[in-house]
C-alpha cells in the first residue's frame, strides 16, 4: 500500500471505532434491560405458580366423573341450604368445564408470531420468522384447517404482510418492557376470536428466555385452555397446598370461580410469553451488539497492523529515495 | 354464602372458648399477596379479612381449606395486634395447608398508595359514568371507581390499633 493508502486506512480505522462504540453502548443497554426483564419473569413465576394449581385443581375436579360417594351426595344435595348448591363440580356431566376450555373439532387456527418491533438483535426475529413459516406450511400440508395469522411485533407484522399472508390482528409498539395492560389486551382479543368461533385452536410461537446467551423459538397451544401449558417450566408445585377435591369450599361456588380463573390465565400466558420474548430480545441484542464490537475490535487490530506497515514501507521509500539520491550525487 | 368477620370470629370463639389467648403464639398462618408482576406481601398474620364477591369473608388460622373469588377491594390483615390494609383490583384467595394467598390483579399496601392521584382515578371512572356514550364501557368503567374507592379506603384506614 502506498503513500494515499496510509490516509485510506487511518479513514477506515476511525469509521469502525464509531462503529464499535455504538455497538458497544446497545450492548450496555440491553444487558442493562435483560437483567430487569430477566427479573420480571422470575416476579410472575410465584402467581403463576399459585394460579396454575388452583386451575388444574378445580379442573381436574370438573373433568372427573363424580365420586363414588355420590349416589348418597346426591340426596344430601337437596338437603344442603340453597347457597350451598354450587359446590357440585362444574361441568360433571361431561361438558367442558368453561367455554374457554372446550375443545372442538378445528376448522380454524391462528398462528401468533411474537417478534420485536426493532432488528439489530441478531437472529432473534428471524427465528421466529423462520418457525412460524414452517409450522405454517406444516399445517397447510395438511390439509386440514384453515389459517390466519396474529402479527405481535413489528417486524412479524412486516415481514408476513408483504408475503400476503392473512393477518387477523397486529400488534406493533407494545413497548421496550412486556406490560400487563399490554397481554391483557392481547389475550382479551384471542379469547373473543376464540368464543365467537373465528378461531378454534390458537397457537403461539414465540422465543423462550434460558438466560441472556440462550434463548429458542417454542410453541404453545394457547386456546382451547389446558392447565398444563405452561410457558416455562417452573419448580414443582409443593406438595402442601394440594387438597383432596372435597376438602376445598369454593366461594360462590366451583363455576363462578373457574369462570374468573379462566380469562386470567390466558391473559397471564400471554403475559409471560411477553416477559419471556422481551428478555429473549434484549438477551439476542446483547450478544449481537457483543459480537459485533468483537468483530470491529479485530477489524481494527488488522486495519492498525495494515497502516503500520504501510507507513513503514512508504518510510523505507523515502529512505530508499533518499539513499538513491546521495549515492547518485557522490558520483 | 359469605362468611362475615364477625361470623368468622364467634365461630372460632365459641369453638376455642377462653383458650384463644393462650395459644396465641400459635394463632398465626402465612399471608402471601403476588401479583403477576411482584410478590407485594409474605409474613405471618394473625386474621385476615377479604373482599369475597358476595361480601367480606375473615379467615382465622386453621380455616378449611378454600378458595374464593374477589372484588376490588380492600384487603385487611392484623398483625401484632395492628390492623393493616392493601388494596386489591380483584383477584383470587386460596387458603390451603397453613399458607393464605391472595393471587391479585394488581395490589397497592397501603402505604404505596398515591391518595391524589386515586383521587383523580375516582373523579375521571365518575365522570366517565355520569354521561354514557358509545364510547364509555360501563363496566370498565365502574371497575375503575371501585379500585379506585379501595386504593382511597387502605390509604385512609391504615395503621388503626385493634380496638378493645
Amino acid at each position: 500500500m502506498a503513500g494515499a493508502g496510509v490516509k485510506e486506512i487511518k479513514r477506515r480505522i476511525r469509521a469502525v471505532k464509531s462503529t464499535q462504540q455504538i455497538t458497544k453502548a446497545m450492548e450496555l443497554v440491553a444487558a442493562a434491560k435483560v437483567r430487569r426483564a430477566q427479573d420480571r419473569v422470575l416476579a410472575a413465576r410465584p402467581y403463576a405458580r399459585r394460579l396454575r394449581a388452583v386451575l388444574s385443581r378445580l379442573a381436574t375436579a370438573a373433568a372427573a366423573p363424580q365420586a363414588p360417594a355420590e349416589p348418597v351426595a346426591r340426596g344430601a344435595e337437596a338437603q344442603r341450604e340453597p347457597g350451598n348448591s354450587g359446590s357440585r363440580a362444574p361441568g360433571a356431566d361431561g361438558r367442558a368445564p368453561h367455554p374457554l376450555m372446550a375443545a372442538r373439532e378445528v376448522k380454524r387456527v391462528g398462528l401468533v408470531a411474537v417478534t420485536g418491533d426493532r432488528g439489530l438483535a441478531g437472529s432473534y426475529n428471524a427465528n421466529i420468522i423462520r418457525r412460524v413459516t414452517q409450522r405454517w406450511r406444516e399445517l397447510e400440508a395438511d390439509g386440514g384447517p384453515g389459517l390466519s395469522l396474529v402479527a405481535v411485533g413489528r417486524k412479524a407484522r412486516d415481514h408476513f404482510g408483504k408475503r400476503g399472508y392473512p393477518i387477523l390482528e397486529s400488534y406493533v409498539g407494545l413497548g421496550e418492557e412486556a406490560s400487563l395492560a399490554a397481554a391483557r389486551r392481547v389475550a382479551r382479543r384471542l379469547m373473543d376470536l376464540y368464543l365467537d368461533g373465528s378461531l378454534d385452536e390458537v397457537r403461539v410461537v414465540y422465543t423462550e428466555f434460558v438466560s441472556a446467551l440462550v434463548q429458542y423459538p417454542r410453541e404453545i397451544r394457547l386456546l382451547p385452555v389446558s392447565p398444563e401449558a405452561e410457558p416455562a417450566p417452573g419448580p414443582a408445585d409443593e406438595a402442601a397446598g394440594v387438597q383432596p377435591e372435597s376438602e376445598v369450599i369454593y366461594e360462590p361456588g366451583p363455576e363462578a370461580v373457574l369462570a374468573r380463573l379462566v380469562p386470567r390465565y390466558v391473559e397471564l400466558l400471554v403475559f409471560q410469553v411477553l416477559l419471556e420474548a422481551k428478555a429473549s430480545e434484549h438477551g439476542a441484542r446483547m450478544t449481537a451488539m457483543r459480537s459485533a464490537s468483537d468483530n470491529a475490535g479485530e477489524l481494527i487490530e488488522e486495519l492498525t497492523l495494515d497502516f503500520n506497515r504501510a507507513r513503514q514501507a512508504s518510510i523505507t521509500k523515502e529512505l530508499m529515495d533518499i539513499v538513491g539520491g546521495a549515492e547518485a550525487l557522490k558520483q | 354464602m359469605g362468611i362475615t368477620e364477625r361470623e368468622a370470629l364467634k365461630r372460632e370463639q365459641a369453638a376455642t372458648g377462653p383458650q384463644l389467648a393462650v395459644e396465641a403464639g400459635e394463632g398465626t398462618f402465612r399471608l402471601v399477596v403476588v401479583t403477576p408482576e411482584r410478590e407485594v406481601l409474605d409474613q405471618p398474620v394473625d386474621s385476615v379479612v377479604l373482599p369475597g364477591l358476595r361480601g367480606s369473608i375473615g379467615v382465622l388460622p386453621r380455616h378449611a381449606p378454600m378458595v374464593v373469588a374477589l372484588r376490588p377491594g380492600v384487603v385487611k390483615y392484623r398483625s401484632g395486634g395492628t390492623f393493616r390494609r392493601l388494596a386489591i383490583a380483584g383477584g383470587f384467595f386460596e387458603f390451603a395447608g397453613d399458607t393464605a394467598t391472595v393471587l391479585a390483579d394488581a395490589a397497592e399496601l397501603a402505604g404505596e398508595v398515591d391518595p391524589e392521584r386515586a383521587r383523580q382515578a375516582l373523579e375521571r371512572a365518575r365522570n366517565r359514568l355520569r354521561r354514557p356514550g358509545p364510547d364509555v364501557d360501563a363496566e370498565r368503567a365502574r371497575a375503575a371507581m371501585e379500585r379506585a374507592i379501595a386504593r382511597l379506603r387502605a390509604a385512609e384506614r391504615d395503621g388503626e390499633r385493634e380496638p378493645h
